[in-house]
């Protein structure tokens, strides 16, 4: 009977999770699709009449994950590399892991401010892409040792001792043997983590800024405050733009278009998530199987 | 045909013992390894046979509180000196392991790995050195036609046979093999100790199995372990037909093990 009651019960908090992540993004995607067009995509917002876009907004977050991955993942594998195989087992290797954990669990606007302060005053940058980038490299830096390490950890040790058997040093089996062997999974988990980057939106208001100012695509003088690549210009990024419209947001159509970034946001991060799963899986049967060449 | 091979020593040990942590694993044990011929260590499992092979390579140094002392030498010069090249070393004898452990890579860079590490770096050189490994291996034309799809995708005595030619690829001139048949089926495991017979006329082998008919059909030599000593050692033949030792006798006869 208590057996009984126990499965019932498990299974019914299953199927309410799985309730509350379909409902939610019903709920989303039904409110923003009238806004799921090209024009919304592609023009710039507008403070004043209705019908603006999200153009630059959603060019700032693409813009923003790449240099914040760009950034990221050497330091990020690096550090996993030497956790997960030069880190001796000591009281500082201790401390490292205290360090990483703390700084995942950091709140994400504390991160911001940290960035305001250093990325944003004490750099002189003000409010800027490379400062957005590198408070986001700091939320994300935790996560990006965590599966490196985790990779390479799981890569079976017999495929270490072949090396070594066959006298290759230690750096050089690291680079041609474990590195190609976990690499869908620093691949996928790099995904995943890009999936919360391009979400962040706290540690974003006070480093890469609020505004964004009209792009011009076709100007690529980097140090032009309309180019699109110029790192030093103010990038308000997509989620950014939610909350900003959400509370200042003046315009009659404001709901709409919060709406609207929303259900393009979900988008985005949805497929971050299956594509990663997917492109793992399709990695790891390449790595390993037979049509790998 | 013993008889000729037998004075002729390659590796020879005074006193090696092996420590994890503060346990004794491998006690005292002096032994001398015949050139060209094949040595094969038996034992019931836990007895030391597998650590005292992984000392000829020193593989237990990559084992965190593993601690050999005493002296082992090939061909005279002491292994466990602190100034020995490892690359060096593990490229002079091969290692194949209890589980075929292929890298996930094609099989032509399975075997081409090592002697491009080792500075063979020429297209030409080493599709020479593939070809030539593979056929030692007895595998060339089972994999012919297919060098560049993974190694994954042969079968498990494939593998294994990979990982010996893998191990050749060096150029050594020992090969350890750790229980190198005891994951495969009766027929791959023919074909390995047909392929260690031929083997052995370039190679010195020390082979550890846990299969005695597999010693007492391949072997020159055979060494008995027990609770980390050696029992005794004596040419294969009468190993198995007139042990000197007891204990050894009851081993081969099934009494415990």
């Amino acid at each position: 009977m208590k057996d009984r009651l126990a499965t019932v019960l498990l299974t019914l908090i299953a199927v309410i999770i799985i309730a509350i992540l379909f409902g939610l993004l019903g709920f989303i995607l039904k409110n923003g699709a009238a806004k799921l067009n090209w024009h919304f995509l592609t023009s710039p917002p507008d403070l004043l009449n209705p019908g603006g876009g999200i153009g630059p907004q959603l060019f700032n977050s693409f813009y923003l994950l790449f240099l914040t991955m760009a950034i990221a993942l050497p330091i990020g594998l690096g550090a996993g590399i030497y956790m997960a195989e030069y880190a001796p087992d000591n009281k500082f290797t201790q401390f490292i892991r205290l360090s990483i954990e703390v700084l995942s669990s950091l709140p994400s606007i504390v991160v911001g401010l940290f960035g305001l302060l250093v990325f944003v005053n004490l750099t002189g940058w003000g409010y800027s892409i490379i400062a957005g980038a590198f408070a986001l490299t700091v939320f994300n830096l935790p996560l990006l040792v965590r599966i490196t390490e985790d990779a390479i950890r799981s890569v079976p040790r017999d495929q270490k001792e072949a090396s070594y058997a066959l006298g290759v040093t230690k750096w050089k089996t690291i680079t041609t043997v474990i590195l190609p062997a976990a690499i869908p999974g620093i691949i996928t988990g790099a995904i995943l983590a890009s999936g919360r980057v391009f979400g962040e939106a706290a540690a974003l208001l006070f480093t890469a800024g609020m505004s964004s100012p009209d792009l011009v695509y076709s100007n690529f003088d980097l140090n032009s405050p309309t180019s699109p690549l110029n790192v030093f210009r103010p990038a308000e990024s997509l989620a950014v733009h939610i909350w900003k419209v959400n509370t200042e947001g003046l315009v009659p159509d404001a709901r709409a278009v919060a709406d609207g970034s929303a259900a393009v946001l979900v988008i985005a991060v949805l497929i971050f998530n299956i594509g990663a799963r997917w492109f793992g899986r399709w990695l790891y049967r390449r790595m390993t199987s037979a049509s790998a060449s | 045909m013993n008889e000729t091979i037998l004075h002729d020593t390659i590796i020879s040990t005074d006193d090696l013992c092996v420590y994890y942590g503060d346990k004794l694993a491998v006690k005292n044990i002096n032994m001398e390894i015949q050139r060209n011929a094949v040595t094969a260590f038996i034992g019931p499992s836990g007895c030391g046979k597998s650590t005292f092979l992984r000392c000829i390579n020193r593989m237990n140094d990559l084992i965190p509180g593993c601690r050999v002392t005493g002296k082992i030498e090939i061909d005279g010069l002491d292994i466990n000196q602190k100034q020995i090249r490892m690359e060096g070393l593990r490229q002079m004898i091969g290692m194949v392991f209890q589980r075929p452990n292929p890298f996930f890579k094609s099989i032509f860079e399975n075997i081409a790995y090592a002697p491009r590490f080792h500075g063979t770096k020429k297209k030409a050189d080493l599709e020479v050195i593939v070809e030539q490994s593979l056929r030692k291996a007895a595998l060339w034309d089972e994999v012919k036609d297919r060098l560049h799809e993974s190694a994954l995708a042969l079968s498990g005595g494939q593998q294994q046979r990979l990982c010996i030619a893998r191990a050749i690829a060096m150029e050594p001139s020992i090969l350890l093999l750790d229980e190198p048949a005891s994951a495969l089926d009766p027929i791959s495991t023919a074909k390995i100790e047909d392929l260690i017979l031929e083997l052995k006329e370039e190679y010195t082998i020390v082979i550890v199995t846990h299969n005695m008919h597999q010693a007492a059909r391949i072997s020159d030599e055979t060494a008995f372990f027990l609770m980390g000593e050696l029992i005794e050692k004596d040419i294969t033949s009468n190993i198995f037909t007139a042990p000197g030792n007891k204990k050894t006798e009851e081993y081969i006869s099934g009494r415990f093990g």
